[in-house]
């Protein structure tokens, strides 16, 4: 069983009340309230802290980025993970994931993560997400060619690292007369994709049928479920039967030394919810296009006020007792994890630890214990569980490069 | 509306909704990025002196199929010459209104000599030398409708409560306004240069208190069209819906002297 440490990065030091008084905290959140000089304090800090990770036994380090919002400092994933792959020796580098539909040149994206494979001497994983509609508002994207760009995109990146060049790529919204970088990657035929996510069908389903590991974002055991149930029909549809090594899972865990400092550190997980899932447009998170037709109703009266988030806002309480949020000691955190392992069944696990303004010896304490003692006991639970990885299981890295689907019936051409 | 029907004609892969009434010189009308109503007293006024024709922007509803082809307003321009083809009309007399007002524009350039009359209201297309085109990706949808009148009494009298399926249909219209005009938004670089050879007299029309096109864009309109620029007072950008019967004499003076 993989399992990677994440933190949103936080910009912590901005004036949140003046958030509050604003009214949002997102895209037209104005940049003056950004501090450059906490921002570089910050940035360091957070870059120790993934060195010191690996010090302390942490296996992966699982990287994002968003754009124009305090509750996520990253405006590039791959800059951090380039930093990465030349000061850390062994963790995997797994970016879920560069925004490819926000890539006006993918090109270079597939160049970018070339090298930091290379780099990194092939410890990169290269998930991808559509990003969020703020982000394509923020990077003048149109969201209604969300889907397709981030298709199209996948596609080309892929070429590029697989493809001997040159070639030509003449598609709807990339047009490259001249394809041939030279930077491919390390890791045959190409690095890892995993995919993240938490609300469309769509892309579960797409990744299913690329048989690239679904990463499902802090959802409850019963949404995973359902996740699993989706990925799982895609998956038979195109002749292979997934397993553990095609789940994963983010889960927002604080550990500490004692319960009542783990807790008074994990309701800072509501700081992030508040900022990105409460204070913002409606019509800023999903822009016109960028979501579902299917949804396209009940997303009309929740944008205009009549209609309840469909996500919710839960309370720190309920989101406790739902198992989206742990707690605790590694002694009470363990049992609580065991029961995630056993009921979902993912061999890939993401441990969201630090947010907020968890205080630096915190922070370094809840990755000293996650190292030390979270992340071993898991990864026996994993071996215990049959829980096995796709790196341990040498899984196909697509689904074009199988040995073992049933044959399907063909369609007619 | 007496003697209004709703005609569904295939082109270009996709079926187009048009509303048509009335008798006389025809006349084409383009809707705003919001879509239109079915019925607008408008239209009604017009449709009294001549073959009132309006197409529901493919797309931009339940109505009208989108085609995944078009990606420009001048594709739309492109389909709409087709379309009069089809109806075997001649010397078409346009009226665009704010982002119809682009479509318009584009037809006129791309076919210079066969249009009556140009008219274009609160009109899209340019890129304002003052000022900047509204963007309705930042705002909800019943804001920016709403920003289209001087009085919100105006948009009242228009949409009254406003119903889930118009917030759906302001959605569908959203996301194709982005599909066919995302970047520039909401204007063409090439358009003011094609201008000059549209032979059809033009008339600019704006409201006075236009939120969502500035004015600036009008007079660079007027300029390039060497057409007459008017004013109509207490209206914002949708003088159609605000000032239906001030706009509908504008119009109808202009298209019927000599």
């Amino acid at each position: 069983m993989h399992v990677m440490y994440f933190t949103e990065q936080p910009m912590s030091a901005y004036p949140a009340d003046i958030g509050l008084e604003t009214g949002h905290t997102a895209l037209l959140f104005s940049n003056k309230h950004f501090d450059p000089v906490a921002g570089s304090e910050l940035y360091n800090r957070y870059l120790e802290h993934y060195i010191y990770a690996e010090e302390q036994g942490v296996e992966g380090f699982m990287l994002n980025e968003h754009h124009n919002a305090p509750f996520c400092m990253q405006a590039k994933c791959n800059v951090f993970a380039s930093i990465l792959a030349a000061v850390t020796k062994k963790a995997k580098i797994v970016l879920l994931g560069n925004p490819l539909p926000l890539a006006e040149n993918p090109v270079r994206l597939a160049e970018e993560l070339a090298m930091i494979d290379m780099i990194s001497k092939g410890r990169l994983v290269s998930g991808f997400v559509r990003g969020g509609g703020q982000e394509q508002l923020a990077t003048g994207v149109n969201p209604a060619f969300n889907r397709e760009r981030f298709e199209e995109a996948h596609d080309l990146v892929t070429a590029a690292w697989s493809r001997q060049g040159p070639f030509r790529w003449e598609g709807t919204h990339y047009q490259h007369r001249v394809v041939n970088p030279w930077a491919v990657p390390l890791q045959k035929p190409y690095p890892r994709v995993w995919i993240p996510g938490v609300l469309s069908r769509e892309t579960i389903i797409w990744a299913a049928k690329q048989r690239y590991p679904y990463i499902a974002l802090n959802t409850s055991i019963e949404a995973t479920k359902n996740i699993w149930k989706i990925y799982d029909e895609a998956a038979a549809e195109v002749g292979y039967e997934s397993g553990p090594e095609n789940r994963g899972y983010l889960q927002q865990i604080h550990v500490s030394d004692s319960e009542e400092k783990a807790e008074k550190n994990a309701r800072q997980f509501l700081w992030m919810q508040g900022e990105f899932t409460g204070l913002a447009h409606p019509v800023w998170a999903n822009p016109s296009g960028y979501f579902s037709p299917s949804l396209r109703r009940n997303f009309v009266e929740f944008a205009v006020g009549r209609a309840e988030n469909p996500r919710g806002r839960p309370t720190f309480e309920q989101q406790v007792a739902d198992g989206r949020v742990f707690f605790g000691t590694p002694k009470t955190v363990i049992p609580k994890i065991r029961r995630v392992l056993e009921e979902t069944r993912p061999s890939i696990y993401g441990i969201w630890g630090n947010d907020g303004t968890v205080s630096d010896a915190d922070a370094r304490t809840c990755i000293r214990l996650l190292g030390q003692e979270v992340m071993p006991a898991m990864r026996e639970i994993g071996k215990e569980l049959g829980l096995k990885d796709p790196f341990e299981l040498n899984a196909p890295v697509h689904l074009k490069y199988s040995t073992d689907l049933k044959s399907m019936p063909q369609a007619a051409e | 509306m007496a003697g209004w029907s709703e005609q569904h004609i295939d082109l270009g892969g996709l079926t187009l909704t048009i509303g048509r009434g009335g008798s006389g010189r025809p006349l084409l009308i383009l809707h705003h990025d919001t879509g239109t109503l079915d019925k607008l007293p408008f239209y009604e006024a017009l449709s009294a002196h001549f073959d009132v024709i309006v197409p529901v922007h493919p797309g931009f509803s339940e109505k009208s199929e989108r085609a995944s082809w078009l990606r420009h307003p001048r594709d739309i321009a492109a389909l709409y010459q087709w379309l009069l083809a089809e109806l075997g009309v001649e010397r078409v007399s346009l009226v665009g209104l704010g982002f119809g007002g682009w479509i318009a524009a584009e037809m006129a350039a791309l076919a210079p000599r066969d249009f009556h009359r140009l008219v274009l209201v609160g009109a899209m297309g340019v890129k304002p030398p003052e000022g900047e085109i509204k963007d309705q990706a930042i705002v909800s949808y019943i804001d920016y409708a709403k920003a289209g009148f001087h009085d919100p009494a105006a948009f009242e009298r228009n949409y009254g409560d406003v119903s889930t399926d118009q917030l759906v249909e302001w959605d569908l219209c959203r996301e194709m306004s982005f599909r066919v005009a995302w970047k520039p938004y909401m204007y063409s670089p090439t358009l003011p240069h094609l201008l000059g050879g549209v032979k059809a007299p033009a008339l600019v029309v704006w409201g006075d208190d236009d939120q969502i096109v500035p004015k600036s864009a009008g007079e660079l309109y007027a300029k390039a069209l060497k057409a007459r620029f008017e004013t109509v007072a207490a209206s914002g950008h949708c003088v159609d819906m605000e000032q239906p019967d001030t706009l509908a004499r504008l119009v109808t003076s202009f298209i019927e002297e000599n």
